[in-house]
């Protein structure tokens, strides 16, 4: 839209420079033409002309056909600069007279700052201050993005990164319990309240609550027909339970940020996903007007959500202001996983009620989490079956968690994919053919009003079409075991075929096979990279990940024992084709990443008889690095 | 404190630092060569690869003083106008997401390719394995280490 208001601006100056109707101007790469007179001038030249003439209200945008940069693959903008190391992330930020700082967190969720001693650090070399910091009072109405669960923390400041590192084991703090505390903070203009309780939590207490939970009455969140007595009538029940733990995002380029605060100014640089809604919260800190503050960004070394929540920028600020110096705040990696803002932990119960004849005749799913629910009730197979019952339910915690790509699709939609797929198998159907029904029936006669819906149900079969078609599906090769998984999420549809090959008694992954419809493709080589990356980081979160916890601490604070996906787990070759669509683009970092998890645990089915419900599904690896 | 002649990039380099310190921080903190990054500082997620006299080594488990005269090679200095073939493959086929992970990449896959010029794919995913990649660049990663090991790039 902006480009076409400027194209047309730029247009309407030409003609008035050169005395000829606009609509005879074209404007194409850079150049304004006026093919009769012959006369053509760069944008540039046109532009100061065109900022003072009046923003048109409408303007006519390009039809698709006559799209030159949408549709056609751009390369990464800063390819160049990150195949030669040239600094560009927040990490690489360098200033004359600029301090490492770093922080040490109380060491289990649950806790605060009681007291610390810092003499060793402070004498040891390079170390120029140790103090601690306070990041917000205590009535100060946060947003959502603001929040930390450590208000108080200890700062070590130091000349460089690694004297800072060594100073801060040297601290010696004493850290006490908190009391429980119920929060409101705004989203969008929205109160949210939270409440944190008190305590140190464990993970085998965690999964103890959540069963305990599923076996209770939940929240109605959508109920269609009568699922009481489908199920009481049912020939045969099949009921399935799925579980997956806390993640810690693991960005590669660890939190950080640069600060540079004096008596009225803030300059505030680093990798962000959220400059606006931090702004307010580093004005408050500081106590300078919003004008004052001005946060730019650099290049971010991975976000999948984790830089939403900006409290690292309000520590940087308040470090700087004490210090009255510029400083770069890092996080050691350590610092990173066990102060992260992880993705909750989730379970959820599916039932499915069968006829006599197989018929399905009722569904129900139950699912919760901690501290949300993973639930899209209205979701497929919402619409497709008569008797339909979803509910929910959430348990408390001093764990702080966010968004992780894709929120809640990320379990969610593994488990759906999964006990379908059982379900097909259980009703002698074709998995794909299973699906395509469910479509059908929620193509023509929806059940519920079709806006109770959050789904375009002949998308939806248009990905599982082509999958079918470029997958060979129903082709069986010998030695190689499949899996299929559709999903809608981040207002795409993305259908997955994942080829699974043993090496011995060893599954590997072989092969994936994409269909994604997310509508316009506007950059595809950048699209099927996302498609790519999405597909591997599913594949190693469902197979590897996990962030456990044992009394409030994280027992995984680094990659010795958090297991990222490595080369040798890839799948060997990705696929992907985009329908052809005139629908104006949606998302791609997202969708692709929640429905392979469910593509995987249904190959390893095949490949081994075994069926995978809680993730990760391989747990006790060995570090594969030294 | 104590003073070190360091051969980095075919320059020689004084540092006047802890003997300690790892070569990452001194890259990084002292010699303002951002390049080489730091992931986990405990050599699992190869982000900090350099060349040490041909071998790709971790830098953040690299103490300046065991050093030596041996040559340091980093991603500033693998090539002259970012043309090692491994840089080109990397371009050629768009391996980067956010590219944090990526000059580490670059570094083990060239030091892999200097030892062992046509690499099977088992040899890669070893040779590779020490470096995370939370984008999932990793069939990108493969498929630019072959175009580089066939020469398909001028
Ligand atoms: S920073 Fe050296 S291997 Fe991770
Ligand atoms: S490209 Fe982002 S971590 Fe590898």
């Amino acid at each position: 839209m902006a480009g076409a208001t400027a194209r047309h601006m730029l247009k309407e100056a030409a003609a008035q420079a050169w005395q000829v109707p606009a609509n005879e101007i074209t404007a194409i790469a850079g150049v304004l033409k006026h093919e009769a007179s012959g006369k053509s001038a760069g944008y540039g030249e046109m532009a100061s002309a065109a900022a003072g003439l009046e923003v048109p209200e409408e303007v006519t945008l390009k039809s698709i056909s006559d799209f030159s940069i949408i549709g056609t693959t751009g390369k990464n903008v800063d390819g160049k600069k990150i195949v030669t190391g040239q600094p560009l992330f927040g990490l690489d930020v360098q200033r004359e007279g600029m301090l490492i700082a770093g922080l040490v967190h109380p060491p289990a969720f649950g806790q605060r700052l009681k007291s610390f001693d810092a003499e060793k650090a402070k004498s040891m070399p390079g170390i120029k201050d140790v103090f601690s910091i306070k990041l917000y009072d205590d009535d100060y109405k946060k947003m959502a993005f603001h929040f930390t669960a450590f208000n108080e923390v200890v700062v070590v400041v130091g000349e460089s990164t690694w004297q800072v590192f060594e100073a801060k084991k040297a601290i010696n703090a004493e850290w006490e319990d908190n009391p429980e505390r119920t929060e409101v903070t705004s989203m969008f203009g929205n109160d949210m309240t939270a409440t944190y309780p008190a305590g140190m939590e464990n993970s085998e207490v965690h999964t103890a609550k959540l069963k305990e939970m599923i076996a209770r009455n939940a929240k109605v969140s959508r109920k269609d027909g009568n699922p009481e007595k489908a199920f009481k009538e049912a020939a045969k029940v099949i009921e399935r339970s799925y579980s997956c733990p806390f993640l810690a995002h693991n960005t590669m380029e660890p939190m950080n940020f640069f600060a540079n605060v004096t008596e009225d100014h803030a300059e505030l640089l680093g990798p962000t996903q959220t400059p606006e809604w931090m702004e307010v919260a580093v004005a408050e800190r500081l106590g300078l007007p919003l004008e004052k503050v001005d946060i730019q960004m650099t290049r971010q070394g991975g976000g999948f959500g984790r830089r939403l929540y900006g409290h690292f920028m309000v520590e940087a600020a308040a470090i700087s202001q004490r210090m009255k110096a510029p400083i770069k705040l890092v996080y050691a990696r350590e610092d990173d996983m066990s102060q992260g803002i992880y993705r909750p932990a989730y379970y959820a119960t599916y039932r499915a009620a069968l006829d006599a004849d197989n018929n399905l005749i009722g569904f129900h799913v139950k699912a919760g989490g901690i501290p949300e629910s993973p639930l899209f009730a209205n979701r497929f197979p919402a619409g497709a079956i008569d008797n339909y019952l979803a509910e929910d339910f959430t348990v408390d915690s001093n764990i702080t968690t966010g968004a992780f790509r894709a929120p809640r699709s990320n379990f969610i939609a593994g488990a759906e994919q999964s006990f379908l797929d059982e379900l097909a198998e259980e009703m002698g159907k074709d998995p794909i053919d299973f699906r395509l029904e469910l479509l059908k029936r929620a193509q023509e006669n929806p059940v519920g009003s079709p806006e109770s819906n959050d789904y375009d149900a002949s998308r939806y079969a248009g990905v599982l079409e082509l999958v079918r078609e470029k997958a060979n599906w129903g082709q069986d090769q010998p030695g190689v075991h499949r899996g299929v998984s559709a999903y809608f999420c981040h207002q795409s549809y993305v259908a997955q075929v994942l080829d699974v090959v043993m090496d011995g008694n060893k599954p590997v992954v072989d092969k994936v096979t994409a269909a994604i419809d997310c509508g316009i493709v506007v950059n595809p080589g950048a699209a099927a990279n996302l498609s790519e990356g999405g597909a591997v980081d599913g594949i190693g979160h469902a197979m590897y990940s996990q962030l456990t916890f044992n009394e409030g601490s994280a027992e995984q604070n680094n990659f010795d024992r958090y297991r990222l996906i490595r080369h040798s787990e890839a799948p060997k070759s990705i696929e992907t084709h985009f329908v052809e669509s005139d629908v104006d683009p949606t998302g791609m970092g997202e969708p692709p990443f929640p429905p392979i998890m469910g593509a995987l645990a249904n190959a390893l089915y095949k490949a081994t008889g075994q069926r995978h419900y809680h993730q990760p599904f391989v747990t006790n690896l060995k570090p594969i690095v030294g | 404190m104590a003073t070190f002649n360091l051969k980095i990039n075919g320059k020689s380099h004084e540092v006047d630092v802890d003997p300690s310190t790892p070569m990452l921080w001194v890259l990084r903190d002292h010699l303002q060569m951002v390049g080489t990054k730091y992931g986990c500082g405990i050599a699992q997620c190869g982000a900090c690869t350099v060349h040490l006299d041909n071998n790709a080594v971790r830098a953040c488990q690299l103490p300046v003083s065991s050093v030596g005269d041996q040559e340091i090679t980093t991603i500033e200095g693998l090539s002259e106008h970012g043309d090692h073939p491994v840089q080109k493959a990397w371009l050629e086929v768009d391996v980067p997401q956010c590219g944090y992970c990526q000059a580490g990449q670059i570094m083990s896959a060239s030091a892999l390719l200097k030892r062992n010029p046509n690499p099977s794919d088992e040899e890669i995913e070893a040779a590779m394995n020490g470096n995370i990649c939370r984008c999932g660049t990793y069939v990108r990663i493969k498929k630019a280490i072959k175009m580089a090991s066939n020469g398909e790039l001028t």
